[in-house]
C-alpha cells in the first residue's frame, strides 16, 4: 500500500548572508495512513525545517534543492506547491510549541477556529460558530461557549495548546504534525495533552508525525521512530526494534541515555559534542563523524543506506546491528 | 469599558497639570520686568507699580499660579494687544483652519504611509522596500517650510496648477456658513460646490507639504512593526492552517502591527502640530499658528502663551484619544493596570 | 577587545558596502564640518555686504547662487551660515546630552523618587508638541540665539533621558557593576566610573539621530523670525527672506539655503542610521 506521506531524498538549504545552510540532505521518511511516526533529534537537527517543508510554509530564504514530497498520491512540490494550497490546514495540519505565542494575541480563540472553518468548509455564520464551539469541546475544553470569546492571554498554556489542537483538527485532517507540542507546558499538562493527541488520533484515524526532543515520549507514543542528526535521517525503525537493537552509534547513545520507566518528559539526553556548523563547505559525508567513537577511514566515503531488518534502515558505515544493503 | 476610559482620563491629569504649570512659568519668565513692559516706554514708576498690582505680580508665586488657573478656567486667557480681542476668542475662531489642515495632512499621510509600509515589509529587499526606506530617511530631513515653498514655486508659479498660496479660499469666493468651521465640510453642507472645489484647491499644497513630513515616521514604523509581526509564531500558525494570504496579512498580521503604529501616532501628532505652524506661515493659512507668529513678531505675549497652552491641551487630548482607541484594539489592555 | 573592533570594522565595511549612501553621508559630513571651520575664509564675497552684485540677479558665473534683494552674494551667505546653524545644533544637543544623560543615568541607577521626578519632568516636556514648546520658550526667555539653543536643548532632553535611564537601569544589576560594588566602591563612584562610560555608545547614536532634527528645529525657529536677526546669515532666515520672492519667480534666494539645509539634515540622519546599525545591528531597519 502507498504511504499517506512520503518524503523522498529531500534536500533543502537556506541562503543567508553568512553562507548557505545545508539544513536537510537526502531526507526520506514514510508515514502510513493512521500511523504514528516520531521524529527525534537534538535542537537544530532540522526537525522543524522538515515539517515546515512538508506543509510548504518554509522561510522565504529556504530553497528545496532536490527530492520529492508526496501526500496521498499528490506531488506537493509540483507547480511551486499549488497542490498544497487547498490541503494545508484541511488534509494536513500542524501544532506548534509554545502555544501561548502561537495564537493570535488579539483575536478571540473561537474566531481563530472559525477562520479555518470559513476557509476550508462551506459552513457560515451561526453554523460555523456552532462547529467552532464543538471543536473546543472536542479537545475537552470545559465550558466551550464561554471560552469561544476568550483571548489567548486569558487562557493557561495547556488551554492554549488545546485551542491549537482544535484549530488543527477543525477540518478533520488525515495527518497531524505536532512539533514539540508539550514544550513550555508543565508536566501534568504535558501528559494530558499527549493523551489527548493520541486519543483524538485514534478516534479519527489520523496519522501523526510527532516531533520531539524526547526519545522516551516517542517510544510511548509512536509506532515508528526516525532519528535525525544535523539534517540527516540517520536511522528509521519500528519503535520496539529501534530500542532493542539501535544500529546507528548516535541512536545507541541516545537509547543508552534515555531512562526507562520514570518521569521522562524532559529534554533529550545530551550527547557529547555539538552539531557541526551546517554552513561549512567541508561537511563530511557522515555529519556525526566528528562526534563518533567508531569512526574509521571509510567513514569519509559517501554514506550507505543499510537495511537491518524490514523497515529498519540505517545510514552508517559501521552499524551496531546486523544489516544488509 | 467605561472604567478603562475613566482610568485613561485620570492618567492624563498629571500631564495636564504639568502643561499648565509650564505655561504659567513661561508667562512669568517674560524678558525683563513684565510690568515695565506692559507700562510701555513712557510708563512712570507709579504706573509700573500700578500695573504690577493689577497683574497680581506683587503676590507670591503660588498665589499668582492660583489666579492664573482661575482665569484660565474662566476663559480669561488675556488680551491680544495687536487686535484688542480676547485671546481665547481669537484662538477659537482660528482653530478650525488649523485643524482642517492638520487632519487632512494626517489622513493623507496615513493612507500613503501604511500601505507603503506593508508592501515594504512583505517584500523585503524589493524596490518598494528601498523606496520606503528612502522616503523614511528623506522625509524626516525635509524642512517643511522649504518643501512648502518649493511646491508653491513649482505648482503655482511654474505650472499654474495650484492657486496662489494665500489662505484658505480665493478672495472672490466667500466662506461657507460656519457649522464645523471646516470649509470642506461646511461647503458641502451648504451645497456650494464652487467653494468646496476652491477650498480643496487651496488645501492641497499645504496638506501635501505637511503629509510629506509625517509620512516618514509612519511608514518606517509600519514597516518595522509589520516585519516583526510577520515573523511571529502566530502568523506561522495561521499559514499552517491554510488561511488565505489576504486573511493572514490583514486579519492576523496587520491588526497586530497596528498597535505599535498607534503608539507612534503620538509622536506624529507632535511633529504635525509643530510643522503646522511653519506651513501656515508659508501658505498664509489663517490658523492659530500664523496668529501666534504675528503675535511673536509684535512682541504680543498673551496670544503666544495662549497658543502654546491650547496646542498643548490639544495634544494631551489627542494622546488621550489614542490611548483610548488603543484600549479598544488591544484586548490585553482591559485587565492591565 | 581587538576582535570586537574587528567585528565593528567588518560591520562598518558591511554597512558602507550595503549602502553606498552611508559613504556619501560620511563625506558630506566632513564637508559640512570643513565649511563650518573655514567658511569665512573661503566665501567668495563678504556675506553681509550689500550690493556686491545687482540685487535679485539669478545665478551666474560671478554669483553661483545669485544675489538677494539687497544684492548680497547668496553663496557666501550660505557658506557663512554653516557655522551658525551647526553651532546652534551642536550646542543644543551637547547641553541636552549632558544634562539629559546625567538625569537619566541618576534616575535609572537610583530609581525611587529620583526616577519619579526625572520621569515627570520628561513626561511634561513630551506633553507638549515639541516645536511649539520651543516657540513658547524663546518667546518667554527673549528673542536671542542663546535662547534658541536653550529651547532646542530642552525639547531634546527627553530623548537623552530615556536612553540613559534605560541603559543605566539595566547596567545597575550587571555582573561587573555588582563586582565593583562588592569591592567597596561608593555608589557615586560606580555611577561615574562604571555606568556612565558604558552608556556613551547608545548616547552617541542618539546624538547623531537627533542632530538633524535639532538643526531642523533651530532653522524652523529662525524661519518664523525667532532668534537669529537680520542681517546675520542663517539658512532658516534666508529661506524666510526668499519666501516672498518665490511667487514672483525669484527662486534662487530661498532654494539654495533651503537645499543646503535639507542636505545637512539628510546627511546627519543617514549618518545616524548608519551609526545605529554599527552599534546595534539588531535594530537595523
Ligand atoms: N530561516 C533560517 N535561516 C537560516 N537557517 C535556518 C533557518 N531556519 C532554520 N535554520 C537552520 O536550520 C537548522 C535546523 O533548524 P530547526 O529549527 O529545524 O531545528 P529543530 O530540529 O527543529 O530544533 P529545535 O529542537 O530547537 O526546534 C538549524 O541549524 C538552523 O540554524
Ligand atoms: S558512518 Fe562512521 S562516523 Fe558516521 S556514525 Fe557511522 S561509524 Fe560513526
Ligand atoms: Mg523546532
Amino acid at each position: 500500500m502507498n504511504p499517506l506521506l512520503s518524503v523522498e531524498n529531500l534536500s533543502l538549504e537556506f541562503r543567508t548572508r553568512s553562507g548557505i545552510v545545508r539544513a536537510l540532505e537526502n531526507v526520506s521518511l514514510q508515514l502510513p495512513e493512521g500511523g504514528s511516526l516520531g521524529l527525534v533529534g537534538e535542537s537544530g537537527s532540522g526537525k522543524s525545517v522538515l515539517s515546515f517543508a512538508v506543509l510548504g510554509i518554509q522561510d522565504a530564504a529556504a530553497k528545496i534543492t532536490g527530492g520529492a514530497i508526496r501526500f496521498a498520491g499528490n506531488d506537493l512540490l509540483a507547480d511551486g506547491g499549488s497542490a498544497m494550497k487547498n490541503m494545508r490546514g484541511r488534509e494536513l495540519a500542524m501544532i506548534f510549541q509554545n502555544p501561548r505565542v502561537a495564537l493570535n494575541p488579539i483575536r478571540q480563540v473561537g474566531q481563530q477556529i472559525e477562520d479555518v472553518l470559513l476557509r476550508h468548509t462551506a459552513l457560515r455564520g451561526a453554523a460555523a460558530r456552532a462547529r467552532a464551539i464543538e471543536c473546543l469541546s472536542d479537545v475537552r475544553i470545559p465550558d466551550p461557549e464561554r471560552r469561544y470569546t476568550a483571548y489567548p492571554f486569558e487562557l493557561s498554556g495547556g488551554m492554549c495548546q488545546r485551542v491549537m489542537i482544535a484549530i488543527a483538527l477543525a477540518c478533520k485532517p488525515r495527518l497531524l504534525i505536532a512539533d514539540e507540542p508539550t514544550t513550555g507546558l508543565d508536566v501534568t499538562t504535558q501528559a494530558a495533552i499527549m493523551r489527548l493527541i493520541r486519543d483524538l488520533g485514534r478516534e479519527k484515524g489520523m496519522a501523526t508525525l510527532l516531533i520531539t526532543h524526547d526519545l522516551g515520549l516517542a517510544r510511548d507514543f509512536c509506532d515508528n521512530i526516525a532519528v535525525m542528526h544535523a539534517g540527516h535521517i540517520v536511522e528509521v525503525g519500528a519503535t520496539e526494534t529501534l530500542f532493542r537493537v539501535p544500529a546507528h552509534p548516535y541512536t545507541a547513545q541516545l537509547v543508552r541515555a534515555t531512562p526507562v520507566g520514570q518521569e521522562r518528559l524532559e529534554a533529550l539526553a545530551s550527547i557529547p559534542g555539538n552539531l557541526p556548523d551546517l554552513r561549512r563547505s567541508d561537511l563530511p559525508p557522515c555529519r556525526f563523524s566528528e562526534r563518533c567513537e567508531l569512526r574509521s577511514a571509510t567513514c569519509a566515503t559517501p554514506l550507505p543506506t543499510l537495511t537491518a531488518s524490514a523497515g529498519h534502515v540505517v545510514a552508517c558505515h559501521h552499524p551496531q546491528a546486523r544489516t544488509s544493503s | 469599558m467605561i472604567s478603562t476610559i475613566l482610568k485613561r482620563l485620570l492618567g492624563a491629569i498629571p500631564n495636564l497639570i504639568g502643561v499648565v504649570v509650564v505655561t504659567f512659568l513661561l508667562t512669568r519668565a517674560l524678558p525683563g520686568d513684565p510690568a515695565a513692559f506692559f507700562a510701555g516706554a513712557s510708563g512712570t514708576a507709579e504706573a509700573v507699580e500700578e500695573i504690577r498690582k493689577k497683574l497680581g505680580l506683587d503676590k507670591s508665586l503660588p498665589e499668582q499660579f492660583i489666579v492664573y488657573v482661575r482665569d484660565l478656567a474662566r476663559g480669561d486667557w488675556g488680551m491680544s494687544h495687536a487686535t484688542g480681542q480676547s485671546v481665547l476668542t481669537e484662538l477659537t475662531t482660528r482653530l478650525p483652519a488649523s485643524l482642517e489642515l492638520t487632519l487632512a495632512a494626517l489622513f493623507l499621510a496615513v493612507i500613503v504611509a501604511i500601505p507603503l509600509g506593508i508592501l515594504a515589509a512583505t517584500r523585503p529587499g524589493s524596490w518598494i522596500d528601498h523606496l520606503c526606506r528612502g522616503i523614511a530617511t528623506a522625509g524626516v530631513s525635509l524642512p517643511t517650510f522649504f518643501t512648502g515653498l518649493l511646491l508653491a514655486y513649482v505648482f503655482y508659479f511654474l505650472l499654474g496648477w495650484a492657486p496662489a498660496p494665500l489662505g484658505r479660499l480665493d478672495p472672490y469666493l466667500s466662506a461657507p456658513a460656519q457649522v464645523t468651521g471646516f470649509y470642506l465640510i461646511d461647503s458641502l453642507i451648504a451645497r456650494d460646490f464652487a467653494v468646496f472645489v476652491g477650498a480643496l484647491k487651496q488645501l492641497i499644497l499645504p496638506t501635501v507639504t505637511l503629509a510629506l513630513f509625517v509620512l516618514a515616521p509612519l511608514a518606517r514604523m509600519t514597516r518595522a512593526s509589520m516585519l516583526g509581526v510577520l515573523s511571529a509564531d502566530f502568523i506561522r500558525t495561521a499559514r499552517a492552517s491554510g488561511l488565505a494570504p489576504r486573511t493572514v496579512l490583514f486579519t492576523y498580521a496587520f491588526r497586530n502591527a497596528l498597535l505599535p503604529v498607534m503608539t507612534t501616532l503620538g509622536m506624529v501628532f507632535s511633529f504635525l502640530l509643530g510643522s503646522n505652524v511653519l506651513v501656515e506661515k508659508v501658505f498664509a493659512w489663517p490658523g492659530i499658528g500664523s496668529f501666534a507668529i504675528e503675535a511673536l513678531v509684535a512682541s504680543d505675549y498673551a496670544p503666544v502663551q495662549g497658543f502654546v497652552l491650547s496646542m498643548a491641551l490639544l495634544y494631551v487630548l489627542l494622546n488621550l484619544s489614542i490611548d483610548i482607541a488603543y484600549g479598544f484594539v488591544d484586548p490585553r489592555m482591559k485587565i492591565e493596570n | 577587545m581587538t576582535s570586537v573592533w574587528q567585528k565593528r570594522l567588518q560591520t562598518l565595511r558591511y554597512v558602507v558596502g550595503e549602502n553606498p549612501l552611508s559613504l556619501a553621508a560620511f563625506l558630506l559630513f566632513a564637508a559640512f564640518v570643513l565649511l563650518a571651520l573655514v567658511g569665512p575664509s573661503i566665501a567668495p564675497f563678504d556675506a553681509l555686504a550689500s550690493n556686491v552684485g545687482a540685487p535679485l540677479s539669478p545665478p551666474s558665473l560671478a554669483h553661483w547662487f545669485g544675489t538677494d534683494s539687497l544684492g548680497r552674494d547668496i553663496l557666501s551667505r550660505v557658506i557663512i551660515a554653516t557655522r551658525l546653524d551647526l553651532g546652534i545644533a551642536v550646542a543644543a544637543v551637547g547641553i541636552s546630552c549632558i544634562l539629559g544623560g546625567l538625569a537619566g543615568a541618576f534616575a535609572g541607577y537610583f530609581g525611587g523618587w529620583t526616577d519619579r521626578i526625572v520621569g515627570r519632568l520628561s513626561d511634561t516636556i513630551m506633553a507638549f508638541p515639541l516645536f511649539v514648546l520651543a516657540m513658547g520658550i524663546v518667546a518667554a526667555l527673549g528673542n536671542t540665539v542663546a535662547n534658541i539653543v536653550i529651547a532646542t536643548a530642552v525639547i531634546n532632553l527627553p530623548f537623552y533621558i530615556r536612553v540613559a535611564r534605560a541603559e543605566s537601569s539595566v547596567l545597575r544589576n550587571a555582573g561587573f557593576v555588582e563586582a565593583a560594588r562588592l569591592a567597596g566602591n561608593s555608589e557615586v563612584r560606580l555611577l561615574f566610573h562604571h555606568i556612565i562610560p558604558n552608556i556613551l555608545p547608545p548616547m552617541t547614536v542618539q546624538i547623531s539621530l537627533n542632530m538633524g532634527w535639532a538643526i531642523l528645529n533651530a532653522a524652523g525657529l529662525s524661519f518664523i523670525g525667532l532668534g537669529v536677526r537680520p542681517p546675520a546669515a542663517e539658512w532658516g532666515i534666508m529661506v524666510a527672506e526668499g519666501a516672498q520672492y518665490i511667487v514672483s519667480g525669484e527662486w534662487w534666494i530661498a532654494l539654495f539655503p533651503g537645499a543646503v539645509l535639507m542636505l545637512a539634515v539628510f546627511c546627519f540622519n543617514l549618518l545616524g542610521d548608519s551609526l545605529r546599525d554599527l552599534v546595534d545591528p539588531r535594530r537595523r531597519t
